[in-house]
């Protein structure tokens, strides 16, 4: 549905502008810019464009200042020129509609604590395309307000720049209030969040790669009816954060290596009606938290070697968990109240001891995912110094035999009895 | 000293609980491997019951037979022998023919299997643990004459430091839950061999838990060399402290 409205938008801006620029287009130009050519700089080639006019930027180091793009023109780098903001700039400022920006390599943006500079910045654009470019050292490296039905293509961003005194490193993809935008194929490293949204919706996220940067791999709010797909966040320094949304999709998702104190591979906070499917988390310290979530669709994924595989707090409800596997993770699930009011079902967990008499591949006893001894480390987080020792071993086991702290209804009554093969 | 040590080693071999200690581990470990299709898995269930099994082993198998032999031991002492060689020979001797059993059973297997720095980490705490053991075997034997209360004593050590000891610490960390208490815990475990042995090999085998906030000064102590070096220099000290202890009761007691 969403797809098709999608698509169909998208299809009705391209009719609209060929219509409207028609003329224009059939006489339009193509501006070569280069050291050797007739114009040297950008900026003049910027000035020089009409409408529909493509411009050329051989390749080159071009050092200009902030350039500021009003009007409805294509840029193309050859062979990757580098675009340098010395530090001290903002590099290209589109305020226009069906502005292109590729093949250019931008650089060393300014930095400030104020504003937030960025290598390519879209303020009110529509239909803006960035393809295809790389970032290095920007301090934002596309940021976009107010924009709508803009594309980010097949970028590379990276900061190797650390929070100086003062000025903190700035986001790899910034979005707010931004509508219909597709972001796929780019790849994020070093940033403070990869990928930010603030009251952007509609909008798809697509077979990126966010690793190693400094907060999030991907920070979203308000952000609603988004579709996040096939995307890999690694080694980021607190995993992913989102809150406060509802009518999310995410899937094929990997959420990789979020080691540390204070990181979530998947925080989901306030988040509402969305689903979480065929996504992979592995070798992180907690895999997802939830937290005042309700009724979310969690189902074929693969948990694998977290401290927690999840982390569901009483303040969650009417969430379906099914058809997951857990293996190898330290603890399943683990809750700070003593009710719980999701659906658990069919979901296969390694730990699960049960037998299976009328062969129909879900055992016959419920299996409960919370330990005691995950309880206790809930509490006393120190006590995680017994885990494994004989001590844990058998108050689980008694635990397990006469259930009197641990949630009596948090358990699958269907657990599967082999694990769901993904491959 | 060398005659002494290897007439003993023949004492044990013969009576064959070592060679079926050997056979059980190498039997649990085979059976754990090929159970488990994922060797990582494997590996922490073998921790598990090494922990236990090793230590209930070595101190058991030593008091039983250090008191098996108190008349080979008094034939001894009638002779001309410094009582420092006789002990020090049996001692040599019960921890050889058991730490070879152990390797035999655990070490051979687990490296064709699966060998990587986890396993190496298991089978040397295992080793380690299976010195203290028998150290602590010694300090229960020479400190009583009766058999039955020197195996009581044993089996209360064991006891003492695979359950009661840990239900202590947990009892420990819940009453004092409001402190920090990661440096206390630390210096804690300090004093069990059973613990300091297992959290050494968790911190290689399997981490994402302990990389909470606790867990992450834990492995900022045990993960670096310097905690290993630490940790392996604590053992020895549960091995050589027990021995010192033992080996002045054994030289000023009258038997």
């Amino acid at each position: 549905m969403t797809d098709f409205n999608f698509t169909s938008r998208f299809i009705a801006n391209g009719v609209i502008f060929c219509a409207l620029f028609y003329p224009i287009s059939a006489s339009a130009r193509s501006i070569r810019v280069g050291l050797e050519e007739k114009v040297r700089s950008l900026r003049a080639a910027i000035e020089m464009a009409d409408p529909g006019d493509s411009i050329l930027v051989e390749p080159g180091t071009y050092k200009e200042g902030n350039l500021i793009v009003q009007k409805m023109i294509t840029i193309i780098g050859e062979h990757l020129p580098v675009i340098d903001g010395e530090g001290k700039y903002e590099i290209f400022t589109v305020a226009a509609s069906g502005v292109t920006i590729q093949g250019l390599k931008l650089v060393n943006t300014g930095r400030a604590s104020i504003h937030d500079i960025a290598a390519i910045k879209g303020l009110d654009a529509v239909g803006l395309s960035i393809l295809d470019n790389q970032f290095v050292d920007a301090f934002f490296g596309i940021h976009l307000s107010n924009s709508s039905d803009c594309i980010i293509r097949g970028n590379t961003l990276t900061s190797t720049v650390k929070d100086t005194a003062g000025v903190q490193s700035g986001n790899g993809i910034h979005l707010w209030k931004c509508n219909r935008v597709t972001i796929s194929k780019n790849t994020i490293e070093g940033h403070r969040d990869g990928i930010y949204f603030e009251f952007v919706t509609k909008s798809r996220v697509v077979e990126n790669i966010s690793r190693r940067n400094l907060r999030y791999g991907l920070h979203f709010m308000f952000s609603h009816d988004d579709d996040y797909l096939y995307n890999i966040f690694t080694g980021n320094g607190s995993g992913v954060a989102v809150m406060y949304t509802r009518n999310v999709k995410m899937t094929g998702n990997r959420f990789l290596d979020s080691k540390g104190a204070a990181s979530y591979a998947l925080l989901l906070k306030d988040i509402g009606d969305s689903r979480i499917e065929q996504c992979r988390f592995e070798g992180n310290t907690v895999a997802i938290y939830m937290e005042g979530s309700s009724r979310m669709i969690i189902q074929d994924n693969e948990f694998r070697e977290n401290g927690w595989a999840m982390k569901v707090q009483a303040s969650c409800d009417g969430n379906l968990l099914k058809r997951n596997n857990f293996v190898r993770n330290t603890f399943d699930i683990s809750t700070n109240g003593s009710i719980s009011l999701n659906t658990i079902t069919s979901n296969y967990w390694d730990k699960y001891d049960g037998y299976d008499l009328n062969r129909d591949g879900h055992g016959d006893v419920p299996f409960h995912p919370v330990s005691l001894y995950g309880m206790i480390v809930e509490k006393m987080p120190t006590a995680v110094m017994l885990w494994r020792s004989f001590l844990v071993f058998l108050i689980d086991r008694a635990e397990k035999v006469v259930p009197a702290v641990t949630p009596a209804n948090l358990k699958d009554d269907f657990p599967a009895m082999k694990a769901y093969d993904r491959d | 000293m060398i005659r002494i040590t290897k007439h003993v080693l023949y004492d044990i071999l013969r009576n064959r609980f070592v060679i079926l200690y050997a056979l059980f581990l190498m039997v649990i470990t085979l059976s754990l491997f090929s159970l488990d299709s994922d060797p990582g898995k494997a590996v922490l269930s073998l921790m598990n019951i090494i922990l236990m099994v090793v230590p209930l082993v070595s101190i058991i198998f030593t008091t039983i037979y250090f008191f098996n032999s108190y008349e080979f031991i008094e034939l001894l002492l009638s002779q001309p022998i410094d009582r420092k060689v006789i002990f020090f020979s049996e001692y040599i001797a019960a921890s050889f023919t058991l730490s070879v059993a152990y390797l035999l059973g655990v070490g051979v297997p687990i490296f064709m299997l699966s060998p990587d720095w986890g396993s190496l980490y298991l089978v040397f705490a295992g080793l380690l643990l299976t010195w203290v053991f028998v150290s602590l075997a010694f300090a229960a034997s020479v400190s009583t004459r009766d058999k039955a209360r020197g195996i009581g004593i044993a089996l209360l050590f064991w006891f003492y430091f695979g359950l009661i000891y840990d239900g202590f610490m947990l009892y420990i960390i819940y009453s004092f839950s409001d402190y920090p208490m990661e440096k206390v815990t630390l210096a804690l475990v300090s004093f069990n061999p059973v613990d300091l042995a297992r959290i050494v090999i968790l911190l290689k085998l399997d981490i994402s838990a302990l990389m909470g906030y606790t867990g992450a000064f834990y492995k900022s102590f045990f993960g670096t060399s310097l905690g290993t070096v630490f940790s392996a220099s604590m053992l020895v000290l549960w091995i050589v402290l027990p021995l010192i202890y033992s080996l002045r009761k054994f030289l000023s007691k009258d038997i």
